[in-house]
């Protein structure tokens, strides 16, 4: 919850505490179907992928970025501290 | 190294791939911009944006796998790798985990001692690099800069076929050498254009099951894969002698103290949740591709190597060391396309021309001699005008000029004096002028011969062919 940054009242943490014993209940259905003779699916969609030609587009406003960015200084995003091993 | 004890090495090797723009948005790919400037929606994660693939960045893994004769996956598809760090802010990084673009091939590695020894290659992969975090510039904060998200890499991974540290490094720099031959990377290894990652274990030697492993990160040197590698070696040793057991981690390596150190312990890939990106659809080769591919493809090292020994007799030790470099075989079959004598011209390339450029730290690409000029100065020593000494001399002026050999020879005086009547009166002259050194010779000391040599070429400045003088010499002297 800290990581993707969303809070939750206790009326809310107990209806998505049922909510997720019935998708691991759900999950655990599926556990029963054999898999064994189907292809792995990549994409829902039967299609392929498009390429981009390579050409760069240059310009970027890198201030409307950092205007609704929490933190920044000379360019840089800030994050609290990582720590650094050594 | 102890010889009870045999180490497995293998590399993986991150190789950014020269597009213009990025793999997923077409974000310019630059090195040293301001930070942040190269980051578009998709490289800053905002929501919905959505990645487009890049056809070069897809052209050139192509162009990789046929260089090693790999099995090109016809379907491929992408995958989200997910962990968490501020420089990879969707929170996991596109990459190919179970259907590769590239598969299996092999690579021959030139070793030192002149000996080749073929390399399975495991698979290789396109995939998204990370941005970087600066960790020294801010006091309280770590500085996120994006412009390197999203700059398309290709992971090469190689078997487990390696036997020693000076192995892997080879290994690593014929990879380096591979992907600038195809000009699919610029090889720059001080801007982290290619790093090397090494799986090291060592087993008692006779066994075969393989020892826990340890990966070495982010090596950017051939020197310092070699020191890592040996280092780990010994380290892992020492900890199985002493009783220990090697723990299964990601190592770092510290070039400034020559050791490694323990980063964090290893994930395995369930850690990674991998699953196919659903941003993103299959990547279906057509078979045009495949085909303006090979066609786009230029000859090959090994198969330069080939013609070399072939066409022009050459040792194979000279053959490989001209098929390090694309650029350097480039100007060596200009020059011989021009006339130049193959042998010569290897000379010249390998040796004078080899030191100038180190000394004026040149590449090859920069190298301020043209083909003609080179395939003329060659001509110019086979056809006796120019001696190794006035050979070299013309060597500098053309290194600064953009003058022809010929025009420089013509200019400067700096032909042999190959008239005979002209260099039987300089050597005559030296006779006569000394009788002292002459006597010593009719005497019986015939090794004043080389001083009198000497005297001729110094009074023609060099000019004079010092084989025809010392016949002269002898013929005048009747000795």
């Amino acid at each position: 919850m800290a990581l993707s940054q969303l809070s939750l009242d206790h009326h809310e943490k107990a209806k998505l505490s049922a909510d997720l014993d019935s998708i691991i209940s759900f999950i655990e259905a599926m556990n029963q179907v054999s898999t064994e003779d189907v292809e792995p699916l990549a994409h829902a969609l039967d299609l392929t992928q498009t390429l981009r030609p390579d050409v760069a587009v240059g310009g970027i406003d890198r201030s409307a970025f950092q205007r609704i960015a929490p933190e920044t200084s000379d360019g840089f995003y800030l994050v609290p501290k990582v720590l650094q091993q050594r | 190294m102890n010889s009870q004890w045999e180490p497995v090495i293998g590399i993986e090797v991150h190789v950014q791939l020269a597009t213009q723009s990025k793999i997923f948005s077409n974000a310019p790919v630059e090195f040293g911009s301001e930070p942040n400037v190269n980051a578009n929606l998709v490289d800053v994660a905002m929501p919905g944006a959505l990645p487009v693939l890049n056809e070069d960045a897809v052209r050139m893994a192509l162009k990789f796998g046929l260089a090693i004769e790999a099995e090109i996956a016809e379907r491929c598809v992408f995958d989200r790798k997910n962990y968490f760090y501020p420089d990879l802010p969707k929170g996991y990084q596109i990459s190919q985990f179970a259907s590769p673009i590239v598969g299996r091939g092999e690579l021959d590695v030139h070793l030192d001692d002149g000996s080749v020894q073929s390399i399975g290659i495991t698979r290789a992969h396109l995939e998204e690099d990370a941005g970087k975090s600066i960790h020294d510039r801010f006091a309280q904060h770590t500085g996120i800069d994006l412009n390197r998200a999203g700059t398309p890499l290709l992971e090469i991974v190689t078997e487990p076929d390696m036997r020693s540290a000076a192995q892997a490094a080879a290994c690593f720099r014929q990879l380096h050498g591979l992907v600038r031959w195809l000009q699919i990377c610029d090889g720059n290894l001080a801007e982290g254009s290619m790093r090397c990652d090494a799986n090291v274990s060592v087993r008692r030697s006779g066994e075969s099951a393989f020892g826990e492993r340890t990966e070495i990160k982010n090596i950017n040197s051939f020197r310092f894969v070699e020191r890592a590698v040996n280092y780990e070696i010994d380290r892992q040793i020492d900890v199985l002698e002493s009783g220990g057991v090697v723990v299964r981690e990601t190592r770092q390596y510290d070039a400034d103290r020559d050791r490694t150190y323990s980063m964090r312990s290893k994930e395995l890939s369930d850690d990674y949740r991998y699953f196919p990106d659903p941003d993103l659809l299959p990547l279906q080769l057509t078979a045009d591709m495949l085909e303006a591919v090979k066609e786009s493809m230029p000859e090959l090292p090994r198969e330069k190597l080939a013609r070399y020994a072939q066409e022009h007799e050459l040792p194979p030790a000279t053959a490989v060391r001209l098929t390090r470099d694309f650029d350097l075989a480039s100007i060596f079959d200009k020059t011989t396309d021009l006339g130049g004598d193959a042998q010569l011209v290897a000379n010249w390339l390998l040796g004078d021309i080899a030191a100038s450029l180190r000394r004026e730290d040149k590449t090859y690409a920069e190298l301020p001699l043209t083909a003609q000029q080179l395939a003329d100065l060659v001509k110019r020593i086979h056809d006796g005008t120019l001696s190794s000494t006035l050979a070299k001399e013309v060597f500098e002026f053309a290194w600064s000029t953009e003058d022809s050999i010929d025009a420089i020879i013509n200019e400067r005086g700096l032909q042999q004096v190959s008239d005979q009547d002209e260099l039987t009166a300089l050597v005559q002259g030296i006779v006569d002028s000394h009788p002292a050194q002459v006597a010593q010779i009719h005497a019986g000391q015939t090794k004043v011969v080389g001083f009198l040599v000497g005297q001729v070429m110094k009074q023609s400045q060099g000019k004079a062919d010092p084989k025809q003088v010392n016949a002269l010499l002898r013929q005048m002297l009747n000795i």
